[in-house]
């Protein structure tokens, strides 16, 4: 069989699905990444997937973060001047 | 933009690269104080995810990462810069963590915790055709994913916000460190392998499944608001 006799789509949706991780991470081989884009250019529902999934990662860039207080910040700002010496310009 | 919980103000994304790296150590060993201000206030939050790893409270995490910055300032002089900064910095981190970590023995290591990635697929399968459809295993006309509207407010992106919060909150802990670690703080995998000590299959299984579990919360979000009457 050539390249040309085979199906259109060799993978289906539900195999682009737990594919979209990997070929997002750009980790997948050559060829499933062709395969994978021939797919998406074919297919509404997976390319609304792989945009869901976008919008995801976006969301989740979001998401509010906790830290060191102010306080415990800048005390340990004071303790590198203290360390290092202080420098001003 | 990531914002700190306690202040609402705006915390740089630790992905931001601060400084070219040379110029980093050279300014940090020169004793440039508004440059270790900035270094602290960037990658404390994720060195905080971190920490909050191996130890068992926020409030050891928090100590912690004080004490990895106290490391940092004695060990200038003596790093001998064959790694970056940042990589150096974890390093001390998941060191101090995983030994704080032992003595609160909160000794999990990452293969005896749930992981929940045992299921199938990470699509509900009855999305799908079946076996004797014409196109198997392609989307059915009611499961095929939708495009979204895009946040047309703010109102509408504090509730995504929201949701997207939540819907992380209550994945399977492995999950739930892996995308917190990858999307929210934005390290690369690399950074994420080493930090959990976990292989890069690994690393791309738990991103994968919680990464899914997370869309599909938003699309219950976007159809919910779809079926609602609209004033």
């Amino acid at each position: 069989m050539t390249e040309r006799d085979k199906p259109v789509l060799s993978i289906d949706c539900r195999g682009v699905v737990e594919l979209v991780t990997d070929y997002l991470e750009g980790g997948l081989p050559p060829q499933l990444t062709a395969e994978v884009e021939a797919h998406l250019a074919l297919c509404d529902g997976c390319q609304s997937y792989l945009e869901q999934m976008r919008r995801t990662i976006d969301e989740l860039g979001r998401v509010p973060v906790e830290t060191l207080s102010p306080e415990a910040q800048q005390e340990l700002v004071a303790t590198f001047r203290t360390f290092r010496g202080v420098q001003r310009s | 933009m990531a914002r700190d919980l306690r202040t609402n103000a705006p915390v740089p994304a630790p992905r931001m690269s601060v400084h070219v790296e040379d110029e980093l150590l050279e300014k940090l060993r020169a004793g440039e104080d508004s440059v270790f201000a900035e270094i602290v206030r960037a990658w404390s939050p994720v060195m905080m995810r971190v920490a909050r790893f191996h130890v068992s409270t926020e409030a050891s995490a928090e100590e912690v990462v004080q004490e990895t910055w106290l490391a940092v300032i004695r060990g200038l002089d003596a790093f001998e810069g064959r790694s970056t900064v940042r990589t150096w910095v974890f390093r001390i981190l998941t060191n101090l963590a995983k030994t704080r970590g032992v003595r609160e023995a909160r000794t999990v290591p990452m293969a005896t915790l749930s992981s929940g990635d045992e299921a199938d697929g990470v699509v509900d399968p009855d999305r799908f055709r079946g076996p004797d459809d014409e196109w198997p295993g392609h989307w059915t006309s009611t499961g095929a994913p939708t495009s979204w509207p895009t946040p047309e407010s703010s109102v509408l992106g504090a509730e995504v916000r929201d949701r997207v919060a939540a819907a992380l909150s209550v994945l399977p802990e492995r999950q739930r460190v892996v995308v917190t670690l990858r999307d929210v703080h934005g390290l690369d995998s690399d950074e994420v392998c080493s930090a959990l000590q976990i292989s890069p299959a690994n690393q791309r299984v738990l991103l994968h499944r919680g990464r899914a579990q997370v869309r599909a919360q938003l699309e219950d979000y976007y159809r919910g608001r779809e079926r609602e009457p609209q004033p």
